[in-house]
This record gives structure tokens, C-alpha cells and sequence, in this order.
């Protein structure tokens, strides 16, 4: 797996020491990891009280009134908040990721299904819940916008579609060479249509808030990928200054986007223990997390793809449709592959918005690019098919050398590779391109590929590390730990700066994340991470280390005096003279002799200067074997073998592990996720873990991961391109691609079910 | 959840006594009814709790049966050594159904009142449920109704006070309709036993009314005549994904053969009614038949006889027919239950 690293003009690097296990491994299984749910200090435990959000249950209307004398009168109850007696809160222009336009009883308009309308507060939980069901809530029902894009396609109807609000017109670059030759040049055409759901992300981990207050401060233990983006949206909607807020998660349990923007919950927390005087948890039920606090747009993409005999594309058009909440827009960029993942000198791709009146979309696990390349990726099988070709050698027919969409080099691509060892593994050779070939008892078996991708993302990031009296060293930053192993990378970040060896002492360095008090960081999102705050950390450790050096060579009793901190060198808590490693000062002695005060320095990493001269792209293959019942039509995937293109990898546990549980969820993409929303009530039916499908143990077969670690230092110094989403990417269509080459039976609407597959007729 | 009080039942005849109260529900297993308790839609004033009660044994019936506690949880039923050997039909369609964890604390007799997964009835956000508010009107007909009945439902439209179109959604009914087990009860009144084809009823006019049990009596065991089925029977659930996930439609087929053709038939299907789907015409039909596709599609006929699908649950139709048609051939082919580890 780790092969022998070189950046990109071939030179040796070193490698960096991994920490074999999680640094938070053991506080995570025995239950010492605290989440932010789960706190109950530093107020009084008694103190806390629970807070249970109240929604609608029509999609479209005014709240007439809402009666509370039952549920004030009801045991337990501190507090009903309703839009008719709440404190108003500042509710400005949206401003993603971390502003969203919220429902927080501004005002007595309706405008989703499960739209925050009261808040109840109760001494506990139960209490708040019977409370909830005391409350008599009148409506004013308006029409509601519920027709979503699959319906509008079957009807004929998808020039309803608007543009964006943002920019509210065709954008200049969705357009490129002349669409019209391109399809007069093309021998084959592929014409079709493709829909994905709505997908709802469900971490396991419901959002949950605590809020308290000490005199005009609040303080907020909040589940989220972004502390100082909750600091800045919650100060905002509140009117305090931002000194005034601190927002603590040390753990969150997984987000993948949902938690990555201030929803209403934490804004109704803050000001309920306003009203109460006292800390408040709301931690969402699962089926609250259904609407509130965003989903995956649906869409509807007719994909048209022009190629010459051989295979070129001469002529790439995707037209998509989505779905926008009447009170956002998010925009899905389910058309970014179309644009530039293959060499395509004519390309046209649109994305269009219906109206409904569901929650606000959000950023789900690779956006754009999951529900993309699931659908880009089927049309080019069946391109390939059309044409008689491999869909390997149809992929590298059109290779993409530099970037379609601007002419600007990769930083490294190695996608050519990822290819060749992911068929290798996978045994691509032995595939038959004639459905239906393959049986085995009462199955039949095929075999499916698409291309994986996802852009490199980097953004600002700010760290402090200090060595401590004693020796030992504390690195933090205000990142977030999502399950992905940041706490992991960055402590083997500092120990390789420090030359300490974890695996001797897995103390030498304590790690701080998730507070706002912390340095800054971005989001925990859009797989940037780890290219953004490694690279601030070790900067601020070297920085530590240099002053520890300056230290030790003016201080006359240190070994080290007079030397050069150029001629230094630091291993396992010692500083040593590099030509004669027999002189050493062990950290804690020079820090003793001088005052015995921590050293600290802080460091920032910032996107590097020739950024904007290269385009920065993480890339991989993804293979599937799927076995599909002939008589129940249960489809079942045996084996994905995926390789990547993602850099160096700086952790094999906990890189492979996202690697893996993207492919997990792009198998889920395939085949189970979908959430219903009722046509007539505007609310998502299956809204539970039961009825809404993610997989199962069984549902996952073999595995097989690998990642060509070649390391990418145009893009950052550490060579590392982030990795939590490309997983995702392409494995939806290998699977769907693989059912095809099972059944014959071509199934363009995610997610693919028995009855699908059972059913004959199958047209948009 | 609504508050309510809670005894611990010692004894048999202490807890049809405590279930007169106005609004008290047995507690067995829990894991439907507390679900439905904190989602609001059972609201039971009392909760009698009878897991302390002996009747979680698995006994000889007089006739030649098994007599079956309705305390006995799933996990214990379908791993019972007998059960699996006689009853391997039994066995198959539990461990098709839910979760180990969750097998592990339901009951024989909750499961047989387990309560429809019909999403409008689960959430009291929707106002129309016939089966939640009598007389609310039906949300499914014109909704997301692909998990819904294509057999025996009544439908007189969305604002009817009639309307349902609700599944039973377990498996192990499905499997005891096949095998026609009767149902033994018991309240202050007396003792009294029902088949199981009595026991889940169609939704007729009163579709919030579930089974024929009173709602004071207490299921007591579950027996199951003489073993006819122990060499040829299969459970084929199909689903929307490979464990914890509802039938689609399932199929629970038994057959007992004599030479080369077929003495009799137990054939019920899940997931497409109101109740288990057994057809007796299907049955009859297979009776002399000679084993093959011909007879097992001439009774798929005949057991969706009359089938009625809705926007999302057409598919139904022909998922049953040729589910039906599976089950009899891996019935015919013979039973593997447990042996082969054939689970939820």
C-alpha cells in the first residue's frame, strides 16, 4: 500500500510516521469521548432542562394561533416559544455554509413541512414531549409547491425550471466550443434521462445543542463541522458580540454536511435558555432530522454524449433539474462531471431549480459529484456499449491531460494508474460486454466500472502548538473531529515535526480541537481539511521547535550553546547537534533552565502562491461486482474494489476507513436511499432509520481499497489532498453499470429496488 | 408520550383482571408498542407488563402439535430444535424478519399484534389515518403507497372513513398462516382458542380494528397442528435490502408431497394485505398437481386473484406471482431452513 514516496519531480520525501492506532480510538469505545449531547457541566447538572422543537404538519400556510395553556399548565414545563411570544431574532440574508435561512418563530409564515414552530421547555424530556402534544396549533393552509422534477420529466414539464437565483441566468462558462458540430461529428449518440432522490445524511449523531449562559455570554456545546461558523451565524442571529460566544465540540458524530451551517435548533436553544435562565439541550429525534437540517436535492439530467467511432466525445450536454426549497437556494452541482471530467471540446451543461416547499437543500457528501458521476458515468456505459468499446478504454479515449474547463495543468493526476490497478485487482479482463452471460444458481452476475472524482479543496487555517514544562508537546487547532481521525494526523503532524515517536509514548503529544477559543479553521467540509490544517500545525510546530532551538543555543549551560539552530536536529524529546548527535538537551531541561514556561507559537497555512495556476483534482476507479437474484430481483453487491488518486495518504486506518465508508454510501446511492416526500403533505413519509435505507452489514460484500499514494506537493507542502468524499464518487453507477451487464435491464432512477428491476416497462 | 402507569404482572389470571382498566395494553417485548408510545400513536393509559408470566415455553399439543408460549421470544422460537426439524417454514420466516437484537426481545404473541409500518399511520402528522382516528380519512391511497396492499383493502377513497389500505408487516404471521395455527386466548370470561385465519382480520369498515382479540383477552400460546410441511417448505421474503428491512412481498409455502405429486398445500403471502394472504383456491389447486412451473403459476394466479394496485405498489402484482411461483419451487426442491444460516 504505502510504496516508496516521491513528490512530483520525482524527488525522495520523508515519509510521515503513522499512528498505527486512533489517537481518540480508545476515549471513542469506552464511552469517555464526550459528544456534544452528552455534557453536563460546567453548570449545575440539575440545572439542565430539555428542550424539544415543535414542526408543522402542513407544507404551506400561516399559523393562526397556537394555544398553549395545556402545555404551560402540562408537569415539568418551564416554557412553550411560539412565533407569538418569542424573543425575534436577527434573521439576515442566507450566507452558506454557516448562514442558512432559518425558522426561528420570526413570524407566523409556514413554509415546509416540520418548519420549526415552538419550542418546548420542560424539566425533562418526556415531559416536554407530552407537553408538545398539548399544544393546539391553527392553521391557514395555502397551495402548496410539491411537484418535484421526476414528476415535471414524466409530464413534460421540466421547462417550468427556473434559473438559480444566483446568478438568475445562464453562466458563461457552462458553455463551451460549438454543441451542434459536436453532434454532427459524432458516429454514436446516447440521448437519455437519469434521476436521483432526495437523500437525507442521518449521521449517527442527531444535531444536538446545549446552551447556557453566564451573564451576557453564551456558550454552546454544539454537534457541528464548524465551530467558527456557528460562533459568527449565532452572534449574528442573536445580536451579541462575537467575543461573547463560545461553541464547543470536541466530537462530532459524523455530519457529512448537515452539520456543516447553523440551523434553527441551535439559535432556539440559545434563546430558550435565554427565556429559562438556564442551560437547555435539544438534541433532534430522528425524525426531525428529516427537512430541518438539509437533504441532497433531487434531480432530473437528460445527459446527451456525441463520440466518433473510436470513442472521442465530440460533444457532451447535460440539462439538469433540481429541486430548491421556496426559502434557498442550494444549488447541487449535479452537472460539474459533464463539464470537466473527460476531454470534451463541445460541452454545454444547465442547471435548473423547481420551487418547493421543502426544508433548505444542503451540501451532502461530495456534492455535485456524487449524484453526478452516478448519473455521467451510466451514460457513458452505455455510450461504450453503443459503441462495442471497453468502458475502461472509452475513459481513457477521453482522458482529460489538462483541465476541460480551463486549460489550467493538474497538480497531479494519476488517474491513467488508478485504472490499470484497480481492473487489476478487480480481474476487469474477465468481464463478459454481453448482459446476462453470467449465472450462478439463481443469480446473475455482472460486472460494472466508473471513474471517481472529487476537486482538491484547501482554505486558510491557523494553529498553535506548544512544548510544555516537562517536555511533552500540545498542538490545537479550531478544527473539527468528525469520526474522519483529525485529532490522529494532527498529532503524528507534530510528533514528525518534534521527532517524537507515538508509538513509544502515545502522550509525548496531547491534541485540542473543536473550540472556538482555538485558532481558527475552516469547515469541515468539502474534503479540505486535511490539506488546510496539517499544513498550519506543522508551520506552527516548526515555529515552536525554532524558538526551543534559540533557546538552547543562547543559554550557556545547554550542551547545545553557541551552535547554530540550523545545526540542530529534535528526536524523541531531546534537541541534538546533527554532526555530533552525542550532544543533546532534552526539551524539559532547556525549558527549566529558562524560566520553565510552555513555548508557544502559533502558524498559518494558506492556499500556496501558484494555486490559481493549476487546477487541483482527486481521482480514482471504482469497479463492482453485483449478483442479482433472476426471481426475487434483489440485487446484492458482492465486491467494489476501488483505487485512488488522492496524494499521499497520512493515516492508512483512518484515510482507508473514509475511503471505504464512501464507498458503502455510494453502494446505498445505488441502491437503497431514497427519501418519499408525500406528494399531498410535503413530508418525507420513510423519515426514520427502519423505513429509510441505508445499508446494512449484509448488504456489503468484499471491499478492496487501495490508494497509489503519490504525493501532490504543487498542491500542498505535506503532498496530501483531502479524501473524506471522493469515496462516494463513481460507485453508484459501477454498481448500476454492474446490474446492467447482470439483467440487461438499464435502470436510470436511483435508487435501484427489486421493483424496478422486476417491473418491465421502465421510461420517464 | 402520555403519561401512564405501569404494573408488573405475576400471574395469569392477575393480569386479565388489571387489563379491564380503561386504556391498559399488555407489555411484552415492547419493541412495536413503546416505538408507537413515544411517537404518540398508541397512548395507553396503563401498561400491564406480562414478561414475568409462564409462557414462554414450547410444548407437545394434545393433537400431535406444538404448543408455543406466547412469551417465548422470536430468537428463542426460530433456534427451538423442534421448531426447526417440524416447522422449518416457522423458523425461516422469523429469522427473515427484524433484527437479532430485536428478535431477541419480541414475543410470540406481540408479534402476532404487531402494528402496520403504513407511514401515515406511524406519524400523527398526517390528520387522515382511518386506522389511527377512526374516521380521518386515508392519506396512502393518494400518497406514497408502495408498501401497501394490493389484496383485500377497502378503498372508497382518501376521505372515507373507511378506507385502509395497510399491511400486516410481520413475517412470522405469514409462515402461521401457512401452517394454520390457532391462537389460544384467555380473559376473565374464559378461555377461548382462534385460527389464525380468524385472528388478522381485512380492514372492512373498521380498519383501526386490527385482529379478532378482544381488547381484554391475553394471548396465551400459539399451537400448530401436526407437522405436514417439515420436508418441503420455503420463506421467500423479498426486500429493499438484505436484512431489517419489511417485505415487499414475501411468500410462506409448504408442501406435502406423496410420490410424485402433491398431497396438500400451505401457501400464504405477506406484505400485499391487511392480514396474511392465504388463498384456498390457490391451495386446492395444487392438490394432485404434479410439482412444476405450471402448477405453481396457475396458483400464483389464483393468489392475487383480484389484485388492485396504486401508484407506487403496482409492481406488487407481479413481484407476488412470481414469488409465489419461487417459494413453491424451493418447497418442492426441499427445506434447508437453518442448516443453510438463512436469516434476517
Amino acid at each position: 500500500m504505502m510504496d516508496a514516496q516521491e513528490n512530483e519531480k520525482g524527488e525522495a520525501m520523508q515519509p510521515m510516521t503513522q499512528l498505527r492506532d486512533r489517537y481518540d480510538g480508545v476515549a471513542k469505545v469506552t464511552g469517555k469521548a464526550k459528544y456534544a449531547g452528552e455534557f453536563s457541566e460546567p453548570f449545575a447538572k440539575d440545572d439542565l432542562v430539555y428542550a424539544r422543537m415543535v414542526q408543522s404538519s402542513i407544507p404551506c400556510g400561516t399559523l393562526v394561533a397556537i394555544d398553549r395553556t395545556a402545555a404551560e399548565r402540562a408537569p415539568g414545563v418551564l416554557a412553550v416559544l411560539t412565533p407569538f411570544n418569542a424573543p425575534k431574532l436577527n434573521t439576515s440574508k442566507p450566507e452558506p455554509p454557516a448562514r442558512r435561512n432559518l425558522s426561528v418563530l420570526e413570524d407566523t409564515e409556514v413554509h415546509y413541512n416540520g418548519q420549526p414552530i415552538a419550542v418546548v421547555v420542560a424539566k425533562t424530556l418526556e415531559q416536554a414531549r407530552y407537553a408538545e402534544t398539548l399544544l393546539k396549533i391553527k392553521y391557514k393552509a395555502k397551495p402548496a409547491k410539491l411537484e418535484l422534477p421526476a414528476k415535471l420529466a414524466k409530464e413534460g414539464r421540466l421547462g417550468e425550471a427556473r434559473w438559480p437565483k444566483n446568478p438568475g441566468k445562464e453562466q458563461p462558462s457552462n458553455r463551451r466550443g460549438d454543441l451542434d458540430k459536436g453532434f454532427a461529428a459524432a458516429a454514436v449518440t446516447v440521448d437519455e434521462s437519469y434521476v436521483t432522490p432526495i437523500q437525507v445524511h442521518n449521521p449517527m449523531e442527531p444535531h444536538a445543542t446545549i446552551a447556557w449562559w453566564e451573564g451576557e455570554k453564551l456558550n454552546l456545546y454544539d454537534s457541528t463541522q464548524y465551530i467558527s461558523g456557528v460562533k459568527q451565524a449565532i452572534a449574528r442571529a442573536l445580536n451579541i458580540p462575537l467575543d461573547d460566544v463560545r461553541v464547543q465540540c470536541p466530537y462530532t458524530g459524523g455530519g457529512f454536511g448537515s452539520k456543516g451551517s447553523m440551523w434553527s435548533h441551535i439559535p432556539l436553544a440559545a434563546t430558550a435558555a435565554k427565556v429559562v435562565g438556564k442551560p437547555v439541550k435539544l438534541v433532534l429525534g430522528r425524525t426531525q432530522m428529516f427537512g430541518t437540517v438539509g437533504y441532497r436535492p433531487t434531480t432530473v439530467s437528460r445527459i446527451r454524449l456525441g463520440a466518433t467511432a473510436d470513442g472521442k466525445l465530440t460533444a457532451v450536454q447535460q440539462d439538469a433539474v433540481m429541486n430548491a426549497s421556496v426559502m434557498e437556494d442550494f444549488h447541487e452541482g449535479v452537472a460539474g462531471p459533464a463539464k470537466r471530467l473527460y476531454e470534451s471540446r463541445n460541452n454545454l451543461i444547465s442547471e435548473k431549480m423547481i420551487d418547493t416547499n421543502l426544508g433548505v437543500g444542503t451540501f451532502m457528501r461530495a456534492p455535485g459529484e456524487a449524484p453526478g458521476t452516478s448519473v455521467l458515468e451510466i451514460a457513458m456505459d452505455e455510450l461504450a456499449e453503443k459503441l462495442k468499446m471497453d468502458p475502461v478504454e472509452l475513459r481513457l479515449a477521453n482522458y482529460a491531460e489538462k483541465d476541460p474547463t480551463s486549460d489550467k495543468p493538474f497538480t497531479s493526476k494519476h488517474l491513467r494508474e488508478a485504472y490499470a490497478r484497480a481492473a487489476e485487482r478487480f480481474g476487469w479482463a474477465k468481464r463478459s460486454a454481453t448482459p446476462g452471460q453470467k449465472i450462478e444458481g439463481s443469480n446473475l452476475i455482472g460486472y460494472g466500472m466508473a471513474t471517481a472524482t472529487y476537486p482538491a479543496n484547501r482554505s486558510s487555517a491557523q494553529a498553535v502548538v506548544r512544548i510544555l514544562p516537562g517536555g511533552k508537546v500540545w498542538a490545537a487547532s479550531g478544527t473539527q473531529e468528525l469520526g474522519t481521525g483529525m485529532y490522529t494526523i494532527l498529532a503524528q503532524t507534530a510528533a514528525q515535526v518534534f521527532g517524537l515517536d507515538l508509538a513509544k509514548d502515545p502522550t509525548a503529544v496531547e491534541v485540542a480541537l473543536g473550540d472556538s477559543k482555538l485558532p481558527k479553521a475552516p469547515v469541515s467540509g468539502g474534503s479540505q481539511s486535511t490539506a488546510s490544517v496539517l499544513p498550519a500545525v506543522q508551520a506552527a510546530a516548526q515555529q515552536a521547535l525554532l524558538k526551543l532551538s534559540v533557546l538552547a543555543v543562547n543559554d550557556a549551560a545547554s550542551p547545545l550553546h553557541g551552535l547554530q539552530t540550523l545545526d540542530l536536529g529534535a528526536k524523541d524529546g531531546k534537541l541534538f547537534h546533527k554532526a555530533k548527535p552525542a550532544h543533546a538537551d532534552s526539551f524539559a531541561a532547556i525549558i527549566e533552565r529558562n524560566g520553565n514556561q510552555a513555548i508557544e507559537a502559533e502558524g498559518s497555512a494558506e492556499p500556496g502562491q501558484d494555486h490559481s495556476a493549476y487546477s487541483a483534482q482527486s481521482w480514482g476507479a471504482v469497479f463492482a461486482e453485483v449478483a442479482v437474484d433472476r426471481y426475487t430481483f434483489m440485487p446484492y453487491v458482492r465486491r467494489v474494489v476501488g483505487t485512488y488518486d488522492i496524494g499521499t495518504l497520512m493515516n492508512d486506518k483512518t484515510g482507508l476507513n473514509q475511503l471505504m465508508g464512501g464507498i458503502v454510501w455510494g453502494v446505498s446511492f445505488a441502491l437503497h436511499e431514497e427519501a418519499h416526500i408525500d406528494p399531498v403533505y410535503g413530508r418525507t413519509v420513510n423519515n426514520n432509520l427502519g423505513e429509510y435505507h441505508v445499508p446494512v452489514n449484509r448488504d456489503i460484500g468484499q471491499i478492496d481499497v487501495t490508494v497509489l499514494n503519490i504525493p501532490d506537493t504543487k498542491f500542498n507542502p505535506l503532498g496530501g489532498r483531502g479524501i473524506g468524499e471522493i469515496g462516494i464518487t463513481g460507485a453508484a453507477a459501477a454498481v448500476a453499470n454492474a446490474i446492467y451487464n447482470a439483467t440487461g435491464k438499464r435502470i436510470r432512477e436511483y435508487p435501484i429496488t427489486p421493483d424496478k428491476l422486476c417491473s418491465r416497462s421502465l421510461t420517464l | 408520550m402520555n403519561p401512564f402507569s405501569y404494573q408488573r404482572a405475576t400471574g395469569t389470571e392477575q393480569a386479565v383482571h388489571a387489563i379491564q382498566a380503561h386504556g391498559a395494553k399488555f407489555l411484552g417485548g415492547g419493541t412495536n408498542l413503546v416505538d408507537l408510545m413515544k411517537d404518540n400513536v398508541e397512548r395507553p393509559t396503563a401498561l400491564i407488563d406480562i414478561t414475568k408470566l409462564q409462557l414462554a415455553k414450547i410444548e407437545d399439543a394434545p393433537g400431535g402439535g406444538v404448543k408455543i408460549g406466547a412469551l417465548v421470544r422470536n430468537s428463542d422460537l426460530a433456534s427451538d430444535p423442534r421448531i426447526v426439524r417440524d416447522y422449518p417454514l416457522l423458523s425461516q420466516a422469523l429469522l427473515a424478519g427484524a433484527s437479532p437484537q430485536l428478535r431477541n426481545m419480541a414475543t410470540t404473541g406481540g408479534n402476532l399484534l404487531q402494528r402496520t409500518r403504513c407511514y401515515y399511520f406511524m406519524d400523527t402528522s398526517y390528520g387522515a389515518c382511518n386506522k389511527r382516528a377512526p374516521g380521518s380519512g386515508c392519506a396512502a391511497v393518494q400518497g406514497i403507497n408502495r408498501i401497501h396492499a394490493i389484496l383485500g383493502q377497502t378503498d372508497k377513497g382518501a376521505t372515507s372513513g373507511e378506507t385502509c389500505i395497510a399491511t400486516n408487516p410481520s413475517d412470522m404471521n405469514v409462515a402461521l398462516a401457512a401452517l394454520g395455527a390457532v391462537i389460544h386466548v384467555q380473559s376473565t370470561r374464559g378461555k377461548r382458542t382462534i385460527p389464525i385465519a380468524e385472528f388478522h382480520r381485512l380492514p372492512g369498515t373498521t380498519p383501526h380494528v386490527d385482529t379478532t382479540l378482544h381488547s381484554d383477552e391475553l394471548i396465551t400460546a400459539v399451537e400448530l397442528p401436526p407437522a405436514k410441511f417439515a420436508r418441503n417448505s420455503w420463506y421467500v421474503k423479498v426486500r429493499d435490502r438484505q436484512s431489517y428491512a419489511f417485505a415487499l412481498v414475501s411468500v410462506a409455502a409448504g408442501l406435502e408431497m406423496s410420490g410424485g405429486t402433491i398431497k396438500s398445500a400451505g401457501l400464504a403471502l405477506g406484505g400485499v394485505a391487511h392480514k396474511p394472504w392465504r388463498v384456498a383456491e390457490a391451495e386446492k389447486a395444487l392438490v394432485g398437481a404434479t410439482p412444476g412451473v405450471e402448477a405453481y403459476t396457475k396458483a400464483a394466479e389464483l393468489a392475487v386473484a383480484g389484485a388492485k394496485g396504486y401508484e407506487h405498489n403496482a409492481f406488487k402484482i407481479e413481484m407476488a406471482k412470481r414469488s409465489v411461483v419461487r417459494a413453491l419451487a424451493l418447497a418442492a426442491n426441499g427445506t434447508r431452513a437453518g442448516a443453510e444460516g438463512v436469516q434476517g
